[in-house]
């Protein structure tokens, strides 16, 4: 084990009314990293942080903070804070009071609160507000004060839940980028959770992806979105033509009907498998040239590329491409080996969430 | 133009109602209470009245009465209240649900019923005989009159209590316990200010009422202990002086009004007025 670690979860399982909720979750946290679990909504990622927190314990597993267990340690025992996925402001006090209210309960001095207070508003933005109710506050403004709350108290881990969830595309872009100064200007490790794969992508340092209360991958960014373990994580994790295909052997897979090499090894022969390629990786080529012929079934412009369905062999292929083709225009489908992805295939709906197929 | 006169008739009945029932009786009742008896001439007397020792000494037993209800309902309540808003699923309203139902019950069919439980040949005391235990003697004093007033506004001061705990976002309370919070600490600075407006409004709930309940106090307090609800009614029905029970009911509402208006104060949403 390594010596940063500072969280370490150990086979954690939590089951709600005989529902498994998390299914044995093995995680470790390394000190000062951006982490972030990824996955759709109802996945137990609120569970999973709520463990952490000390807001639920686990049926099963163990929490170690620092190499201690902290497992039954309540919340108020535990170096680290929260901010939830409502903010969850005091109601009753006034945005001085809100973020003072750690620091008076651990009996620092008037003064250092003072600074504190100032010092948090002064990060978050949100300077002159001390004597505003948290009601007063626009949506945005609650977010960065439910912040602002949380590291006065100088955790060693700061927990959030989808925090800027609730706010609309250009108060989050801007937030994610002020989180990541945050993040840089403190030095502390961030615990954060999102359904939005674009936003994992952009922050984190590490992505946690997880699914139906599994652990789906585990890794960087560049890991998750280039190679992607299974066809859950391709397909939750930007867009993906996800297609059935047989391994004939070695090196080559046929898909649609038609063979294509591939880098792949160590699947066996004629084995069934899924096979999973990015729509930039498409590439669209004179029809004799490709491996399978196809036609242009629709065109949009997206900005930077344009987007096409291309019908062939009876699959719809999505391909995002910087050359325009016309629609009804036919074309040839190419794909370098090294773009193809292949993937075991679940056995069954269960094992499709099992994170370890290998 | 048709619009107004539309919310004008609309309005109506309402109009009708507040002049025909709240606002003619007040007038009458303060016409009396500064006249004389027989002459109608102008007259401080019916108020002054309030000085006559038996007067006086009913209405400081009823605002103590009502206060001891009142605080005892308050003890009963607020754990009560906060026990049942942790209960999951809705059994918690369930069961408040099941404290308000004696409300649906005739007031004085209630009160028969706790005389026939308190008297001293009642249900309790039988019980207390067989099991060989001194027997209670309750009955006309003013500890079964409190026991009649916390028994019929008990439920009046659960409902708004339950209703402001229960309101309470249970992620503000994680969120307190997150930055270090003891179980004390949450209850001080979060779960009673929290829950101050239900207890205004309860307290304004049992306590308005009780300072003039005289049914109550008829039945389980009997002829000795009076109350200045009782007083005033007996001025209106065996008095036959209309004019001095009205003087009394002018003093009894300048105490009312004045307990609410304290009351509100401290009521911020505003919570205890739209309840009543
Ligand atoms: N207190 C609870 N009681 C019962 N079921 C719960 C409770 N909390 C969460 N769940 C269930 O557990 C699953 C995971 O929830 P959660 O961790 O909140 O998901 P996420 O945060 O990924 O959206 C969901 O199906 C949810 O309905
Ligand atoms: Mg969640």
């Amino acid at each position: 084990m390594e010596k940063d670690i500072i969280i370490d979860l150990k086979d954690i399982s939590v089951s709600f009314d005989g529902e498994p909720v998390l299914n044995n979750i093995n995680l470790y946290i390394r000190d000062n990293e951006f982490i972030t679990l990824l996955g759709p909504s109802g996945c137990g990622k609120t569970t999973t942080l709520r463990i952490i927190g000390g807001f639920l314990k686990p049926d099963t597993g163990r929490v170690i903070f620092e190499g201690k267990d902290i497992t039954d340690l309540p919340p108020n025992k535990r170096q680290l804070n929260t901010v939830f996925q409502n903010y969850a402001l005091f109601p009753h006090l006034t945005i001085a009071e809100n973020i003072a209210f750690g620091l008076k309960i651990k009996k620092k001095s008037k003064e250092y609160i003072k600074d504190k207070i100032k010092y948090a508003l002064k990060l978050v933005n949100l300077e002159g507000f001390e004597n505003r109710m948290p009601q007063s506050l626009s949506g945005g403004q609650q977010q960065r004060i439910a912040i602002a709350r949380a590291i006065v108290n100088e955790p060693k881990v700061l927990l959030l839940d989808e925090p800027l969830g609730a706010l609309d595309l250009k108060m989050r872009q801007s937030m994610q980028y002020e989180l990541i100064r945050l993040k840089n200007e403190l030095g502390i490790t961030f615990v954060y959770i999102t359904h939005d794969q674009e936003e994992a992508l952009t922050m984190s340092d590490t992505i946690v992806v997880m699914n139906k209360g599994n652990i789906q991958q585990i890794g960087t960014p560049e890991d998750i979105y280039n190679e992607p373990k299974n066809a859950f994580v391709a397909d939750f994790i930007g867009e993906s033509n996800i297609i059935d295909g047989i391994m004939l052997e070695d090196k080559l897979v046929e898909i649609l009907g038609a063979k294509f090499p591939c880098v792949d090894t160590g699947f066996g022969r004629n084995k069934p498998v899924d096979v999973v390629i990015r729509p930039e990786d498409v590439d669209l080529v004179e029809p004799e040239k490709g491996t399978i012929k196809g036609v242009v079934t629709s065109l949009l412009f997206k900005g930077v590329h344009y987007e096409m369905d291309v019908l062939a062999n009876g699959y719809e292929w999505l391909v995002h491409s910087t050359d325009m083709v016309p629609v009804g225009r036919e074309v040839g489908i190419f794909v370098d080996p090294y773009n193809i992805q292949i993937m075991h295939k679940p056995i069954s709906e269960d094992e499709e969430a099992s994170s370890d197929e290998e | 133009m048709k619009s107004s006169r539309l919310r004008r008739l609309v309005a109506a009945p309402y109009l009708v109602w507040i002049v025909g029932f709240t606002i003619l009786p007040l007038i009458t009742i303060i016409y009396y209470a500064f006249t004389e008896r027989g002459t109608n001439s102008f007259t401080f007397k019916n108020i002054l009245a309030i000085r006559d020792p038996i007067h006086f000494n009913a209405l400081v037993l009823s605002l103590w009465v009502a206060f001891l209800s009142t605080l005892i309902c308050l003890l009963l309540a607020y754990p009560l209240s906060y026990i049942l808003s942790k209960l999951k699923n809705g059994r918690g309203r369930f069961v408040v649900f099941l404290f308000v139902l004696p409300m649906w019950m005739n007031h004085i069919l209630r009160t028969l019923a706790l005389q026939n439980l308190l008297s001293n040949t009642g249900v309790i005391n039988g019980i207390l005989e067989f099991l060989r235990l001194p027997t209670l003697n309750i009955m006309n004093t003013p500890t079964a009159i409190i026991i009649g007033m916390v028994y019929t506004y008990l439920p009046f001061m659960i409902l708004p209590i339950y209703n402001s705990i229960a309101k309470i976002d249970d992620g503000v309370i994680d969120a307190a316990y997150d930055l270090g919070a003891s179980g004390f600490t949450v209850f001080r600075r979060l779960i009673l200010p929290l829950s101050l407006p239900g207890i205004i409004s309860g307290i304004t709930m049992v306590f308005v009422p009780s300072i003039s309940e005289f049914v109550i106090a008829d039945m389980l307090g009997g002829s000795k202990t009076l109350l200045i609800g009782n007083v005033i009614e007996q001025e209106f029905t065996v008095g036959s002086n209309w004019n001095l029970g009205s003087g009394l009911s002018v003093v009894l509402m300048v105490f009312i009004v004045a307990s609410m208006v304290i009351m509100q104060r401290y009521d911020g949403d505003g919570e205890g007025a739209a309840l009543w």
